[in-house]
């Protein structure tokens, strides 16, 4: 038995590497294929999108962020008032290859709105999905192109991203609902 | 960004918005005014909602407005409006909403004549009410729009001084706009012949003027209303012509306005009577930002109000 | 043949002098004895008050019986079940019914109805006016023949002044009080509760108080002019209460009363439009309300009345501006008034009068109260007895009350019309 009811999955410094692995992978996808423009959906997406910006040379004010409330599939089920948040894109969608930024990929939910509220903004060429976390469990056919670390969990546990920007601390912890 | 305030069941009275609540309405109507500005000015939030405006009184503009908004937002927009004449013809008010309520809407939009008829309706269904105007009492999204429009030209709600002109008495713009702008510190000035100034405004912490000209000079806002002849028993005033001498705002009179000043008309506008045409169509009149700020802003209720449940 | 002795009671009768620990006989319809210990007699019918007062029958000056025409609302027996709930051995129901009570028949068709039917004595206040009209004057004269024991045209105020003076000067030689319902129907027009910061706030037209005075004091100046008896319903203002003060300070024959609402509530019990808060005259503001209270402790106010006026739901659950005026008022005027007891407002001896002789006595009629020989209407109440109001409960088949779910204290527990038990608690 557990006396905590939290795991630590990832250190500060494991995480980094994570960041390190993906943005190169990223750029040898680029090199392939062209260059990506980064979308990063509300709340750690955006962090996320850019920290990676930074370790490919790139301004973090340039990536695009996404608010999806407006696109989910269970607003009546909100015990609170939603609130929505700014999307902006600095770019034009239509013919730019997307790299939408996600922390956790679970049921896919997030994603497929995430899907509907970008192609409302305009027809981009390619939409590409990477999250730092994947726990499996997929209520819709969804994969991402790229993974940090894919984990497997309980239901009843939770995956928590917590990144400097908006936790204080980077640290990726499983924490268990029930306990 | 804020975090939510305590949940809003109903949009009844500006009495029961707090500042900050007002504050996360206008966050959320930013984000609707991003949808407004694109090609495609839709958004899939309600979806499967029904939103019923229910206007027992004759409106295109506010009408209009929440059905933009709710198309916008993908809810199902039913109109119904009923004259009061019908109502008196048999169905009651409480017939109404019954059958109503039998139809599952979410949120009921209602304009009615009579003072307080949106808070009757609450008692009687389980949808969310939002007031578009009850008799003279009030009506708070015109007077969140207001709020908003003055906002975005001032950049603050603070420490200004509002002129609402003409009939106060049977204005419920006035009375929602007097408590919104009260929430930020600004002060009003309800300007008017006394005959249409209620007995008993002076509770709402607000100045009286019967003296346009001599008050202008000190205003950052005019907001300017209409004679609401359809609720007066008796005129008021010997006739538009003298009244309109005494309290219309025409170019002349603006003269001794702030040269900042800006104008502001809930609509609809009787051009000649409260305001001169060149006064209306002045880059200063906001008049239409209002319109513009009208549909975000119930975007954000309809939104808001969809949102939770009981 | 009834006999019963009431023993182990408090008697009280301001009117005649009477404050006693002792026992009262009714026999048949009548008191036979009062005094501090009777000797049994056979056939006695012994009724133990435990200790709880027994007061004359209560006089109601002002109720709405609804019958005839809108029974849907209240009819003559559902009204006086409720009045005999309250304590009320008399009501005197006012003419706005439908056929109004402007001729002797419709006088009779009441007076016969609540001989089968009523559970307390019912006399009817005549019309002042055809149909409530203000346009000719009623057979008044008729009426009066036929029982009515004053005439009003409560719910309407006559705004001719000639046609006030004449009826006035008529109903003098007749010697019949005229009761008015004052109100300035021009001033008020499209008003649903009192002017003020309240209406203001919520937008509803108001019924400024001068509405009442203006008709108050036209009322009180041909009453000076007439020398006719003139009775203020149901005043609610502080400007009417100084005016009757100041015509009975000039001995002219004026009287007034005070419904247990105006010295209850204020217009803020109208804030969440509550319909059941709407009546007129409206509840006003508090220094209105405290006028009424003092107009009856120093006698301005001659009497409570309730001004029982019932309404169907479908009169009251609509919009504010639509609603019916009037509330329920039989079964919590007592409860209301021994609330100005308790907070030390109002003795209880002039409380007991405001029910019993006052009434009487504005009318012109002779007061027996409680003595041997008088007619045994009678009322027990429980001083101590906690209660809540429902007015699911009521006997009434209206449920329009502001009181609805009021914690009081003090309850009428009996009630004895001519030695006949009508209502126990």
């Amino acid at each position: 038995m557990n006396a905590s009811n939290k795991n630590i999955l990832l250190e500060a410094i494991e995480l980094k590497a994570l960041f390190d692995r993906l943005a190169s992978e990223i750029k040898e996808r680029e090199v392939l294929s062209g260059p990506f423009q980064l979308v990063g959906i509300h709340t750690r997406g955006i962090p996320i999108a850019q920290r990676l910006a930074k370790l490919m040379n790139r301004d973090p004010d340039q990536i695009g962020t996404l608010d999806i409330n407006l696109y989910r599939d269970d607003l009546s089920q909100a015990s609170e008032m939603p609130v929505v948040k700014e999307t902006e894109i600095p770019f034009s969608i239509d013919g730019s290859r997307v790299l939408l930024v996600d922390d956790v990929l679970y049921t896919g939910r997030t994603i497929r709105a995430a899907l509907d509220a970008l192609t409302d903004l305009g027809r981009p060429k390619s939409i590409a999905l990477l999250v730092l976390i994947d726990r499996g469990e997929r209520e819709l056919p969804i994969q991402s192109d790229f993974c940090g670390k894919k984990v497997s969990v309980q239901p009843q546990e939770n995956v928590k991203v917590r990144l400097q920007e908006t936790d204080g601390v980077d640290r990726i912890e499983v924490i268990d609902r029930q306990a | 960004m804020k975090e939510t305030p305590v949940r809003i069941p109903h949009i009844l009275s500006m009495a029961d918005l707090s500042r900050e609540d007002i504050e996360f309405i206008f966050q959320t109507t930013d984000r609707f005014r991003e949808v407004g500005g694109r090609p495609i000015k839709k958004v899939p939030a309600l979806r499967g909602k029904t939103v019923i405006n229910l206007f027992f009184e004759n409106s295109t503009r506010t009408r209009t407005s929440f059905e933009i908004a709710g198309k916008r937002l993908s809810a199902d927009v039913i109109n119904i409006t009923k004259s009061s004449s019908s109502v008196s013809k048999g169905e009651s008010l409480l017939d109404t909403v019954k059958n109503l309520e039998a139809m599952a809407p979410d949120v009921l939009v209602v304009r009615h004549p009579a003072a307080g008829a949106a808070q009757t309706i609450t008692r009687m269904l389980k949808a969310r009410v939002i007031n578009a105007g009850d008799g003279a009492h009030e009506h708070p999204t015109q007077a969140l729009l207001d709020l908003l429009t003055i906002r975005d030209h001032k950049k603050t709600l603070s420490g200004l001084h509002v002129g609402i002109v003409g009939d106060i008495a049977h204005s419920r713009v006035a009375r929602s706009n007097i408590l919104g702008l009260q929430r930020f510190g600004s002060k009003v000035t309800v300007i008017g012949p006394k005959s249409l100034i209620p007995l008993g405004i002076e509770a709402f912490g607000v100045g009286v003027s019967y003296d346009f000209k001599a008050v202008i000079g000190d205003l950052d806002i005019i907001m300017m209303l209409r004679i609401q002849g359809e609720r007066h028993d008796r005129l008021p005033f010997p006739n538009l012509r003298e009244y309109s001498r005494f309290f219309g705002l025409n170019l002349q009179l603006l003269q001794k306005a702030k040269s900042d000043v800006v104008i502001m008309h809930p609509g609809p506008v009787n051009r000649g009577v409260e305001i001169a045409p060149e006064v209306a169509d002045a880059p200063y009149s906001l008049i239409l930002n209002q319109v513009k700020n009208g549909v975000a802003v119930r975007m954000a209720l309809l939104y808001l109000l969809s949102g939770t449940e009981e | 043949m009834t006999q019963i002795l009431i023993h182990n009671v408090r008697i009280i009768d301001p009117a005649n002098g009477l404050d006693l620990l002792g026992e009262l006989r009714i026999k048949d319809s009548k008191i036979e004895a009062i005094g501090e210990k009777l000797d049994k007699l056979p056939g006695d019918e012994a009724f133990d008050g435990k200790g709880r007062v027994l007061l004359p029958g209560f006089v109601d000056l002002h109720v709405h019986l609804r019958e005839p025409g809108f029974e849907h609302k209240e009819d003559i027996q559902s009204g006086t079940m409720a009045a005999a709930a309250g304590g009320f051995t008399t009501v005197c129901c006012m003419a706005n019914t439908h056929p109004v009570n402007d001729e002797a028949a419709v006088t009779h068709y009441i007076l016969e109805q609540s001989r089968s039917k009523a559970a307390v004595k019912v006399w009817p206040i005549g019309a002042i006016t055809v149909g409530l009209k203000g346009e000719r004057l009623a057979n008044i004269g008729e009426l009066q023949e036929a029982g009515c024991v004053a005439i009003s045209d409560d719910g309407m105020t006559v705004m001719d002044s000639q046609l006030m003076r004449l009826a006035m000067d008529y109903a003098k030689g007749f010697d019949l009080p005229v009761i008015t319902h004052s109100v300035d129907a021009n001033l008020c027009h499209g008003g649903t509760m009192n002017e003020g910061e309240v209406s203001c706030q919520m937008g509803l037209k108001g019924i400024p108080r001068e509405a009442e005075d203006i008709i108050v004091a036209r009322d009180i100046l041909l009453s000076r002019l007439t020398g006719c008896r003139l009775h203020v319903a149901h005043v609610s203002t502080a400007g009417a209460v100084e005016l009757i003060r100041q015509a009975k300070a000039q001995g002219l024959p004026v009287t007034g009363e005070a419904a247990p609402h105006h010295f209850t509530l204020t217009d803020e019990a109208c804030q969440e439009y509550d319909t059941n808060a709407k009546m007129c005259p409206p509840l006003r503001t508090c220094t209105d309300r405290e006028a009424v209270i003092q107009g009856l402790a120093d006698g301005t106010l001659d009497c409570i009345a309730t001004d029982h006026a019932p309404h169907a739901i479908v009169d009251k659950e609509v919009e504010f501006d639509q609603a019916a005026f009037g509330i329920l008022g039989l079964e919590t005027a007592f409860a209301l008034g021994y609330r100005l007891v308790l907070d030390e407002r109002l003795s209880l001896e002039k409380f007991i009068l405001a029910l019993t002789a006052k009434p009487l006595e504005v009318l012109g009629k002779t007061y027996s109260g409680l003595k041997p020989g008088a007619p045994a209407d009678l009322c027990l109440v429980d001083l101590d007895a906690q209660w809540v109001y429902r007015t699911a409960q009521s006997s009434s088949k209206s449920r329009n009350s502001p009181f609805d779910g009021w914690q009081f204290v003090g309850r009428v527990v009996h009630t004895w019309v001519e030695g006949r038990q009508v209502y126990a608690v």
